[in-house]
C-alpha cells in the first residue's frame, strides 16, 4: 500500500489533470492484499511477549486442525496461539472487515466519501446500550450482555434513524444523514447521563470499551460474530453494481431501473448488522471504516465490485496490523485499539480534505 | 400533428408540494416520431413536468400513462428499458472514468452480448470518444454533459426525456444533441426535451408546449407557437419572429427593452 499523503496528492492531481488514470487490475489488488492478510495473520499471532516463529504458527494451528507438521514448540506456545492470539487475530480480521466493507458500501450509498458506518447510529447507539447496561447492572447474559446490548442499541438505533427518515415510502439521503446526526446526539447525550450516574469503576470499563480493544477477545466472541460478518461479506458484492449506480444520484439510479428504495432499505439493514456485531465485540474502533475505502479508491478506482471486496481484504489487514501496534508498543501494556486507528485516519483525514478542498475549491 | 398512437400521455396532471402548485392540470400526448420541445421561462414548471413523466414523482392529480399503463405501475427495470433521462447536470463524488460512466447506462441491459460495442458507439456518437479513459470529474462542463448524453444513449430506449441537455455546450454540439434526437426520433423514438434556446426548438422540433406558471399554454407545431404575442406575454420580454434564413422554420429575436421589472431576453 502506498502512503497516505502520496495517495491522497496523486488522488488530487487526477482530478484536476488530463492524465489518463492509472489502477492498478483486480487480478493484482486482490492476491496482493490476500498475501498481505495472511502476512499480517502470521505476524500477529507470532510477535508477543512471547515470540513463536512462524512455521511454529503454522504447526500448531494444523495440529488443532488435526494436521502433524514436523515443526517443535512447546506446550506454553500452544496455549499462547491457541487461547489467546488466535481468538484475538480472528477478531481483528472479521471486525476489521466488517467495518471496510460497510463504511464503502455507505460512501458509495451516501455518495458522501466521508461516511461510514458511524454516519446511520450504529456505533453510537451502540455505545448507548453498552453504557446502559454497564450503568445498571444488567447482567442477562452472563461475561457477553455489553455485547449484547451494544449489538441491540446498535440495531435499534439505525432501525429508528430509517424509519424517522422514511417519508411517504421513500428515503431522501439528505434526510437521513441528519436523520443520523441527529440520533447520534441524542445517544451521545444519553451515554453522557449515564456515565454521570455510573461509579468510577464502571466508567473505566465504559471508557476502555469505547475506545475499542481487542484484549478480550475469546472463542465464544469468534463464534458469535463471525455469522453476522461472514453473512454480510457473502452477501455485499451483491450490490456492487447497485452501488455503482447510486454514485451518479439517487433519481439517476432510479432511472437506470434500481429500486432505489429496496436496495437502501437492504443496505443499511446488512451494514447495520455487520457493523453492530464488530462494536459489540471490539468496541468503537473509529477510521477504518473511513480510511480504507479511501486508500482502495486511490489505488484501483471506485467501482464497488472491487472496491468491496478489496475493502473487506485491506480492513482485516489493517486492522491486524493496528492490534500488533497497539499492544507492542508499549509493552507490556496495551493502547487502546480506537487510539492507535484514530491515530492513523485523524491526519489521514485532514490531509484528504485538504486536498480534496483544493482540487475542487471547495466541497459541493 | 402526427396521427400515431400516443406513447406518453399526461391526463391533467398536477402536482403539488405545500400548498403550491408546481405544474396544473396539464395534458399533453407525444407519439412516435416526434420531438417534443418544452420551453418556458424560469420556474414554469418544465422540469416538474419531465419529472412527473418520468415517473419519478407521483402526480398529485391525472396521471402519466406508458404505452397505455400508470408509469407507476412499472417496475423501476421495465420503465429503465423503456425510457432513458438526461438530468440537468450529473456531479459524480468519486472518479469513475468516462467510459466507466457510459457503461452504468447499460445497466437496466447489463450482460447483453453487444454491451462493449453499444458503450464505444455511444461514446462516439455524443463525441466524447477521446475522453473515455479520462476521469469524469476532471472533465468540463460541456464534456461531462455529453458523457451524460453518452450513457443515456447507452440505456437503447426509444423514450428520452431530456432536461436542458444544451446548456452547457459549445455551438457545435448543441446542434450535434439536438440531430441526435431527431435522429432518434425518426428511428421511431419519442423525445421530449426542455430547451432554452427557442430557435434550436424551432429547428429541430416537431412540436413545441409552451409552459407558463405550471400550465401548458401552448402545444403545437413551431409556427404556431413560437408567435410573438404568446412570446412577449410568457416570457414578459418584447420578441420578434421572423423566417430562417435558409430553413422553414421560425426565428425568434428578443428586442432590448426597458420593461419595468428589467426583465431580460434569453433567445440570441
Amino acid at each position: 500500500m502506498i502512503s497516505a499523503p502520496a495517495a491522497a496528492r496523486r488522488w488530487t492531481r487526477g482530478f484536476r489533470s488530463s492524465v489518463e488514470v492509472m489502477r492498478i487490475p483486480a487480478a493484482v489488488l486482490l492476491p496482493g492484499l490476500a498475501i498481505l492478510l495472511i502476512v499480517a495473520f502470521i505476524a500477529g499471532v507470532g510477535i508477543g511477549a512471547v515470540r513463536i516463529a512462524p512455521q511454529q504458527v503454522l504447526a500448531i494451528i494444523l495440529h488443532h486442525a488435526g494436521v502433524e507438521l514436523d515443526v517443535a514448540y512447546t506446550h506454553q506456545q500452544d496455549s499462547i496461539v491457541w487461547a489467546i492470539r488466535l481468538p484475538r487475530v480472528i477478531t481483528a480480521v472479521l471486525v476489521g472487515s466488517a467495518l471496510a466493507a460497510s463504511g464503502a458500501a455507505l460512501q458509495g450509498m451516501f455518495r458522501n466519501p466521508l461516511a461510514d458506518p458511524g454516519l446511520i447510529g450504529v456505533s453510537s447507539g451502540a455505545a448507548l446500550g453498552a453504557v446502559t447496561s454497564v450503568a445498571l447492572g444488567i447482567g442477562w447474559f452472563g461475561v457477553a450482555t455489553m455485547s449484547v446490548c451494544a449489538f441491540l442499541g446498535g440495531m435499534a438505533t439505525a432501525v429508528v434513524v430509517y424509519l424517522l427518515a422514511r417519508h411517504n415510502g421513500r428515503t431522501e439521503i439528505v434526510t437521513l444523514v441528519l436523520t443520523g446526526i441527529a440520533l447520534n446526539t441524542f445517544a451521545g447525550a444519553g451515554t453522557g447521563l449515564l456515565t454521570y450516574v455510573a461509579s468510577d469503576q464502571q466508567i473505566r470499563a465504559v471508557v476502555f470499551w469505547s475506545l475499542g480493544s481487542l484484549g478480550s477477545a475469546t472463542w465464544q466472541g469468534v463464534v458469535v460474530t463471525a455469522p453476522f460478518v461472514l453473512f454480510g461479506l457473502a452477501v455485499l458484492p451483491r450490490w456492487g453494481r447497485a452501488l455503482n449506480l447510486f454514485v451518479l444520484g439517487e433519481r439517476e439510479a432510479h432511472h437506470l431501473g434500481l429500486d432505489t428504495e429496496r436496495v437502501r432499505l437492504e443496505l443499511i439493514f446488512v451494514t447495520a448488522l455487520m457493523t453492530g456485531a464488530a462494536v459489540a465485540v471490539a468496541g468503537v474502533v473509529g477510521f477504518v471504516g473511513l480510511i480504507v475505502p479511501h486508500l482502495i479508491r486511490l489505488v484501483a478506482g471506485p467501482d464497488h465490485r472491487l472496491l468491496l471486496p478489496a475493502s473487506a481484504l485491506g480492513g482485516a489487514a489493517l486492522l491486524l496490523i493496528a492490534d500488533l501496534v497497539a499492544r507492542t508498543i508499549v509493552s507490556p501494556a496495551e493502547l487502546p485499539l480506537g487510539v492507535v486507528t484514530a491515530l492513523i485516519g485523524g491526519p489521514f483525514l485532514l490531509v484528504l480534505m485538504l486536498r480534496t478542498r483544493r482540487a475542487q475549491g471547495g466541497w459541493g | 400533428m402526427t396521427e400515431a398512437a400516443p406513447v406518453l400521455q399526461a391526463e391533467r396532471v398536477g402536482l403539488q408540494v405545500g400548498s403550491r402548485w408546481l405544474v396544473r392540470d396539464i395534458s399533453l400526448n407525444v407519439g412516435t416520431g416526434e420531438v417534443i420541445a418544452l420551453v418556458g421561462p424560469n420556474g414554469a414548471g418544465k422540469s416538474t413536468l419531465l419529472r412527473l413523466l418520468a415517473g419519478d414523482v407521483a402526480p398529485t392529480s391525472g396521471q402519466v400513462l406508458l404505452d397505455g399503463r400508470p408509469v407507476s405501475s412499472y417496475r423501476p427495470r421495465d420503465l429503465a428499458l423503456r425510457r432513458a433521462v438526461l438530468p440537468q447536470q450529473t456531479v459524480l463524488q468519486f472518479a469513475f472514468t468516462a467510459k466507466e460512466v457510459v457503461e452504468l447506462g447499460r445497466g437496466p441491459r447489463r450482460g447483453a452480448p453487444n454491451d462493449e460495442e453499444i458503450v464505444r458507439e455511444s461514446l462516439e456518437r455524443a463525441e466524447v470518444d477521446h475522453l473515455a479513459h479520462r476521469v469524469y470529474p476532471s472533465l468540463s462542463g460541456g464534456e461531462q454533459a455529453r458523457v451524460t448524453l453518452a450513457r443515456v444513449l447507452a440505456q437503447e430506449t426509444p423514450i428520452l426525456l431530456l432536461d436542458e441537455p444544451t446548456s452547457a455546450l459549445d455551438l457545435r454540439h448543441q446542434q450535434l444533441v439536438m440531430r441526435i434526437a431527431r435522429e432518434i426520433a425518426d428511428a421511431g423514438g419519442v423525445v421530449i426535451v426542455i430547451l432554452h434556446d427557442l430557435n434550436l426548438a424551432a429547428a429541430y422540433a416537431s412540436r413545441i408546449g409552451v409552459l407558463c406558471n405550471g400550465q401548458l399554454v401552448a402545444d403545437g407545431p413551431p409556427w404556431e407557437t413560437l408567435t410573438e404575442s404568446l412570446l412577449s406575454e410568457v416570457f414578459a420580454c418584447r420578441v420578434t419572429v421572423t423566417r430562417h434564413p435558409s430553413h422553414d422554420c421560425p426565428v425568434v429575436i428578443a428586442l432590448p427593452a426597458f420593461e419595468p421589472n428589467g426583465a431580460g431576453g434569453r433567445a440570441s
